[in-house]
């Protein structure tokens, strides 16, 4: 496929997911609210912590309040990482590759956009029930991943596809895992309390991961918390298993053998998945749980750019004439 | 009870009407929709049109409004009551447009070689050369099948008896075709039953037809031609229509920068690496085509291609240099070109048209110009004109200063009373103006799709159609015998 349409597929994917990650984790934080008593504003702190956006949170707002923090999140234009502009820019890549993606999928990511634009017109609507917006952006997004699972014929773009759905879905994960972990843990006092349990129930909740959890390993322990949300084999928003899945989309586009590589896409990839799968919670723990997301992080970046300058780039293709 | 949109105080004035004979008596063709509509209470019809307008949207064709920041989007303008073209009358257009492009084409292929025509003084040279869809870069080419214009869509108008002719001739990179699949694919779902009593011909197969005729023109090569369509970019008004029909063909849709010329061959950027090309649908304009041979500024094409075209290893729909043909001065002329190769007179006639060039019809244009329509020769989208009857003495003067200080680039005619149709006008129907656009494929052989796109000048009185200039459309109905 040309380079540039798989551009457009890869960001379009990434920019739907990180717009559906936003939804839950701020309609799961806002539910958690409702239940705690009182003033709380620390609850919203750490959602634009999960962003990585509390620089440019800082300097346009006074407060990390609901209402700022809400806004920031939702429906505000200059935040490129806000649902509106995540949209926005999915819609953009969209147009650019409208000819390949099932119009159903065109269509349902465009309806979309339109709810979303609308009600960031209106973002009071938005503030006095993110629930209702939030859920919109949430089952559209499922719509979307089942137009994709159900339609799209399982080809390149459906590979750049996934690949974008779930590298942006391994980087959510660690950031709200990392965020919530030293948030939760430090508060000796709720331990083994009612809030307590609710608060890491929330954590699952954010990664929609809380019933998968449950069936697993029943009580809420934060190691196991941790052990879950990074190694878990069977849960499709665990770090390990999105990476192993970005792996065999990887290889399935290029042909080569896992295991091995030939460019450098293959390589980064291939370096992270050998050091996720060949780890146990407590190694990590040992390294330090916050040493070990940040250090994905930056992985997950490299490899990143690895991914453009393999098959984004338009300039180095040049050497590799290819006959049809 | 709901109250009835009904045609009671329907006046279709003293235009030929495409739905009624006279007042309340409805045409042949069109009396099992008259019945439809009649049966719609007030509410439901407008509960239709609503839908349909909501389909648009959802779909996504939309064009962006213009300086508003929030980014609103709308819809072209599009009325749910189609219009209706009978068997007999469809079998006249089809033989004339079929005549006509086959004629043109031998035109083109005679300017860009022996010039015969212009030798024989049947076209003056000068009317040829002056024209800006002129190329002398073209000279020579020998595009295959010796076919240039692939893909063609003419503009038809009715006067108020009821007889057609050619308005323009759209040779270039005509636009609207997908609005034509667009329109028909909601008018399906606003009045099923209507629709499949009145027998309507599909429109549907066109983009098979498209992608039969792209093969076709496709240099051998050992495997299935690897076809593209060039688009300008998103940016364009028809990116739409460039993306839609690259879907519904399976074509790959690129932008100049998507290819490369390499090793002989135009290519295109993949994640693979280099991919050969051997078809561009493209839907540029020459001049953008190739900064090596036209607009050194260009940034939408790919430099090198017109070599690789003038050695046959790539084919372009249309090819360059079209444009030549229509040249709405050449235009004039067209009844000469047809019978000059083929020795037959055109099946749809022109509308008389005045050359400014020559000194009698710019005299006679210069006195009559609250009675003609003037037009600019190298413009389209309903620029560069001025409807005589609708004018200002202020805007005549002014136009009469353009014309005197460039005669060759403007033409003039008669202004034609257009057909007219019912549109949906808040709780009524009234008439307005309409023109007709078929599109025509020239491949193997010509094919005319049955069917094309109304165009509908919404405002009351207006003549000019362009959606440019707030025109909308409508489905148009070809029947079957």
């Amino acid at each position: 496929m040309l380079s540039s349409d798989a551009d457009s597929v890869y960001w379009m994917s990434r920019y739907l997911e990180r717009a559906g990650n936003i939804a839950r984790f701020l309609d799961v934080n806002w539910h958690l609210t409702l239940d705690v008593p009182g003033e709380y504003t620390e609850q919203w702190k750490p959602l634009v912590i999960t962003t990585g956006d509390q620089n440019d949170f800082k300097a346009r707002y006074a407060e990390e309040n609901e209402e700022n923090v809400i806004y920031f999140l939702t429906a505000d234009p200059n935040n490129p990482n806000s649902i509106l502009s995540c949209l926005r820019m999915a819609r953009q890549n969209a147009i650019r590759i409208r000819d390949i993606i099932p119009t159903e999928m065109w269509e349902s990511l465009n309806i979309l956009y339109h709810y979303v634009q609308d009600g960031c017109k209106r973002p009071k609507s938005i503030l006095s029930d993110p629930n209702v917006f939030c859920s919109e952006v949430k089952w559209r997004n499922l719509t979307i991943g089942g137009i994709a699972a159900e339609i799209m014929a399982n080809d390149e773009s459906w590979r750049f596809f996934s690949m974008g759905k779930l590298l942006e879905r391994a980087d959510k994960t660690s950031r709200i895992l990392d965020v919530k972990y030293y948030m939760l843990l430090p508060s000796l006092s709720h331990v083994g309390t009612t809030l307590d349990t609710v608060q890491w129930a929330a954590l699952l909740k954010a990664v929609s991961g809380f019933q998968a959890f449950r069936h697993t390993y029943g009580r809420i322990v934060p190691e196991l918390v941790a052990e879950f949300m990074i190694l878990d084999h069977d849960f499709p928003r665990s770090i390990l298993y999105c990476l192993t899945e970005a792996q065999h989309c990887l290889h399935d586009i290029t042909g080569t053998r896992i295991g091995y590589f030939t460019n450098p896409a293959e390589l980064q990839m291939g370096q992270i998945c050998a050091g996720l799968s060949y780890h146990t919670i407590e190694e990590i723990f040992e390294q330090g749980l916050h040493e070990f997301i940040d250090d994905l992080q930056i992985r997950i970046n490299v490899l990143g750019k690895a991914v453009f300058d393999t098959f984004f780039s338009r300039v180095p293709a040049i050497e590799q004439t290819q006959d049809n | 009870m709901d109250s009835v949109l009904n045609f009671d105080s329907y006046d279709t004035g003293p235009f030929y009407d495409e739905m009624f004979l006279g007042p309340g008596k409805p045409r042949p063709g069109t009396r099992l929709l008259m019945e439809k509509l009649r049966s719609l209470s007030q509410h439901e019809l407008f509960a239709r049109q609503a839908a349909a307008e909501k389909a648009f949207f959802d779909m996504g064709i939309t064009f962006a409004v213009y300086g508003d920041e929030q980014g609103t989007e709308k819809i072209f303008p599009f009325d749910i009551v189609p219009r209706i073209i009978e068997s007999n009358e469809w079998k006249m257009l089809e033989k004339g447009l079929k005549q006509r492009i086959f004629a043109l084409n031998l035109f083109l292929n005679d300017i860009y070689h022996d010039q015969k025509i212009i030798k024989d003084k049947v076209v003056p040279k000068d009317i040829v050369e002056t024209s800006a869809g002129y190329f002398p870069e073209c000279h020579g080419l020998n595009p295959p099948l010796g076919v240039w214009s692939h893909i063609t869509g003419t503009d038809l108008v009715r006067d108020e008896h009821g007889a057609f002719y050619v308005l323009e001739d759209n040779l270039r990179s005509p636009s609207g075709v997908s609005y034509v699949l667009a329109n028909r694919q909601i008018l399906k779902r606003t009045f099923p039953l209507a629709f499949s009593a009145s027998r309507v011909r599909s429109v549907d197969n066109y983009p098979s037809m498209l992608l039969d005729m792209l093969y076709s023109i496709a240099p051998s090569t050992p495997n299935k031609p690897n076809v593209v369509l060039l688009t300008p970019g998103v940016f364009n008004s028809a990116y739409y229509e460039h993306s839609f029909l690259a879907q519904q063909t399976g074509i790959t849709l690129v932008e100049g920068a998507d290819l490369v010329v390499h090793e002989g061959y135009v290519h295109m950027r993949t994640t693979r690496g280099l991919f050969r090309v051997d078809v561009i649908y493209r839907r540029i304009g020459e001049d953008f085509l190739d900064p090596k041979v036209f607009r050194k500024d260009s940034l939408l094409g790919v430099p090198g291609i017109m070599e690789i075209y003038r050695q046959g290893r790539i084919a372009l729909a249309n090819a360059p240099g079209t444009g030549v043909a229509d040249d709405k001065a050449v235009y004039s002329y067209v009844p000469s070109i047809i019978k000059y190769y083929l020795d037959e007179d055109p099946i749809i006639p022109n509308i008389p048209t005045y050359i400014c060039r020559e000194k009698d019809h710019l005299d006679h244009v210069l006195k009559n110009l609250d009675k003609l329509v003037v037009k600019a020769a190298n413009e389209s989208g309903g620029y560069g004109m001025l409807v005589g009857p609708a004018s200002t003495k202020k805007e005549r003067d002014e136009f009469a200063e353009k014309i005197r200080s460039d005669p060759r680039n403007y033409i003039a005619q008669p202004t034609i009373a257009l057909s007219r149709c019912p549109v949906i006008v808040d709780d009524h129907f009234e008439g307005r103006h309409v023109d007709f656009r078929p599109y025509i494929l020239y491949g193997q052989d010509i094919q005319v799709i049955p069917g094309g796109l109304t165009r509908v000048a919404l405002k009351k009185g207006s003549l000019v159609v362009n959606s440019s200039q707030g025109g909308g459309s409508k489905d148009t109905w070809v029947l079957y015998e």
